[in-house]
């Protein structure tokens, strides 16, 4: 059997002697597949992605890519095996959103920008519908938009391993469902194993083959959707109320608010302008 | 359907999306209105080193400067009052002009990228403070690291290498942001800066007047040899820097996202450090502390041709040049019979043309991190 493509191995990382921040992280990746990692805020995913990435240096365990342990790929290397959108850039000198996107081409053209170069990229927004803003600078871009041109820029570095830090929360729910089923679509095309950090349990049950639902600094549970989203995990998890339902073979979440108590709702009634008084019964999330 | 609009697209993108010829065409439209900019800066230089030449009580025809200079090259000279006047006294100055202005901007470039801050030049940074100060014990005290006739550079350099390195020090031990690298390097400047004057203090009156007219920046020299001197660190530092270019780009997005393109954020500062600290010393060692060309340069020239090293930095050069030469030539006709130094018209040039940037300009060429 060969190597896979992520293989992490008992994973812990923690900042000086403070408390660790991940602990016995072990996970096994290959091939074409769409990865969510999902948990509460502060369970270390974010973190769990910059061990893979190198950007943070993991304290115990080991992160191989393709066979190869991370720590011995150079910058330039891994950056052409793995890519990584984060959930924010700085644009202190803002750009064109061509000319960021094609930042994303650096670890394979070098100083020249080819005409290959600029017509893959121009492709790539196309895809993600942003092909009219590529000679609009990127400051005059809205957050969503943002988000989609530094995704541009990850999908333009053409790597084997995608990472992406929550890449759609700025997105609007039609702008989500695309992106992702996008990231989906080329995954598969591709060949590329792309894992994102997912606040939104319903997009990343729709369009993940597994979910990672990570709590307390460890991976909680492992499997593909309809094995991780319950209800009961989500009560461990996020400590929160839920109603798990399937549609298309998938599990959606309704989370419900046992302290919140709604009024009688009249199905015929209809709300416009002030709403005090109309309050639903469940909230649908994503 | 989304769907399939979706799938087009993939596929579009698995050809290698030869269908974007003329998109690939609009792009380089944009790459040519760049180029226009920096051979106009270059050919408005050109005109500026003649007008700044013409000035002065031996009158000289202003195409006639041209013209001597040519029969100077091609070993036809024909005028030899002119020639010498030309050659001896007016070129060696005008090419101090056109190498600090093209080398500090070219510094300001390349720091406002690395350090992600509008006001980061090496003036800012302390760096051209550092330099100074190494010149300045060179020059009063005659204390330098070598007795060789490079004493005063490589002093400066020396020097110039403390603020980089405590810069580089803080950022690394204390994980400080841009803005509190700038406020390190203004310290260091501040510290250099009295250091110097207590020394000038001490100094005997002759060395006191030449150090302060050095101090407020001037590119009265007359020397070839210096001109040489300055010439080869400003084009080593220029192709170091031009070299750099497109991983500056990359930079100016973050460390963790210049990373994650390749670019190893640590390594691609402290190179650039240096070799700005290298460019710094070069010219301050002749010109003295030149402020605001490093600080205004790349914001006019980042109006006209965007934030891309790869052309903002030739276009920043090109524009430092010709400041410097306009600075040059007002310093020359605005008090008659007298000449002020450079780097104080560059400063009343400079100051009001920041506060105008940043309280007038309609569009954002820059944020603040």
């Amino acid at each position: 059997m060969g190597d896979s493509d992520l293989d992490i191995d008992g994973l812990g990382f923690g900042y000086g002697n403070a408390s660790k921040v991940l602990d016995g992280i072990s996970l096994k990746v290959s091939g074409p597949q769409l990865v969510s990692i999902i948990g509460p805020n502060g369970v270390g995913k974010s973190t769990l992605i910059y061990c893979i990435n190198k950007i943070l240096s993991p304290t115990e365990g080991t992160v191989m890519i393709q066979g190869r342990e991370v720590r011995d790929y150079s910058v330039k290397e891994l950056a052409k095996t793995m890519g990584f959108v984060p959930h924010a850039t700085s644009d202190v000198f803002p750009m064109t959103v061509m000319d960021t996107v094609l930042m994303g081409r650096h670890p394979h053209s070098g100083r020249k920008i080819t005409d290959k170069d600029v017509q893959e990229a121009y492709s790539i927004l196309k895809t993600l519908e942003i092909e009219k803003f590529a000679m609009r600078q990127f400051d005059e871009l809205s957050a969503g938009q943002h988000q989609k041109v530094v995704l541009a820029r990850g999908l333009a570095q053409k790597p084997k391993i995608l990472l992406l830090d929550e890449p759609t929360s700025n997105l609007d729910i039609k702008h989500q469902m695309d992106v992702t089923r996008i990231l989906k679509e080329l995954s598969e095309r591709d060949g590329m194993t792309v894992i994102m950090i997912s606040h939104d349990l319903n997009i990343a049950s729709r369009y993940s083959d597994y979910i990672v639902m990570m709590y307390d600094k460890k991976i909680f549970r492992i499997g593909k959707p309809e094995e991780v989203i319950t209800e009961e995990n989500i009560r461990h998890v996020y400590k929160v109320e839920s109603k798990v339902i399937t549609d298309d073979g998938r599990p959606y979440v309704i989370l419900r608010d046992p302290q919140f108590r709604p009024g009688p709702l009249d199905d015929n009634s209809f709300c416009s302008g002030r709403c005090e008084g109309y309050m639903p019964k469940y909230l649908l999330i994503g | 359907m989304t769907s399939d609009k979706v799938l087009r697209s993939v596929d579009i993108w698995m050809d290698e999306g030869e269908e974007f010829d003329d998109e690939v065409k609009n792009f380089r439209k944009g790459t040519v209105r760049k180029i226009i900019f920096i051979a106009g800066c270059i050919a408005a230089a050109v005109v500026a080193a003649g007008a700044a030449m013409n000035i002065g009580e031996f009158h000289i025809d202003f195409f006639e400067i041209y013209r001597i200079i040519w029969a100077h090259l091609t070993g036809n000279v024909y005028d030899e009052n002119a020639d010498w006047i030309l050659w001896q006294w007016r070129l060696p100055r005008i090419c101090c002009d056109i190498l600090a202005g093209t080398g500090l901007a070219a510094a300001g470039v390349v720091m406002q990228s690395i350090l992600r801050n509008p006001l980061a030049d090496p003036y800012t940074t302390g760096i051209s403070s550092g330099a100074s100060f190494g010149a300045t014990i060179a020059m009063a005290l005659g204390l330098s690291l070598t007795t060789s006739g490079f004493a005063v550079v490589v002093n400066a350099f020396f020097f110039a290498l403390i603020p980089t390195a405590v810069i580089l020090a803080v950022s690394r031990f204390k994980s400080a942001s841009p803005a509190t690298m700038i406020m390190v390097g203004i310290a260091i400047m501040y510290m250099f800066n009295a250091t110097s004057t207590l020394i000038r203090l001490y100094a005997d009156p002759d060395t006191q007047a030449a150090i302060f007219a050095w101090t407020v920046g001037t590119t009265d020299i007359r020397e070839w040899s210096h001109v040489v001197t300055m010439s080869l660190f400003v084009a080593a530092g220029l192709i170091a820097c031009q070299l750099m270019t497109r991983r500056l780009n990359v930079i100016a997005t973050g460390d963790e996202s210049a990373r994650s393109i390749g670019v190893n954020a640590e390594r691609l500062r402290i190179v650039s450090l240096l070799v700005v600290s290298f460019l710094a010393a070069g010219i301050v060692s002749f010109t003295g502390l030149i402020g605001f060309v490093g600080l205004v340069c790349p914001h006019i020239a980042r109006l006209i041709v965007g934030s891309d090293n790869r052309y903002l930095l030739p276009a920043s050069a090109a524009f430092g040049a010709l400041l410097l030469l306009i600075a040059d030539i007002i310093g020359h006709v605005i008090v008659y019979g007298h000449s002020i130094q450079v780097g104080v018209i560059t400063a009343f040039l400079g100051a009001p043309l920041l506060l105008y940037l940043i309280l007038r300009q309609g569009k954002e060429v820059w944020r603040c991190p």
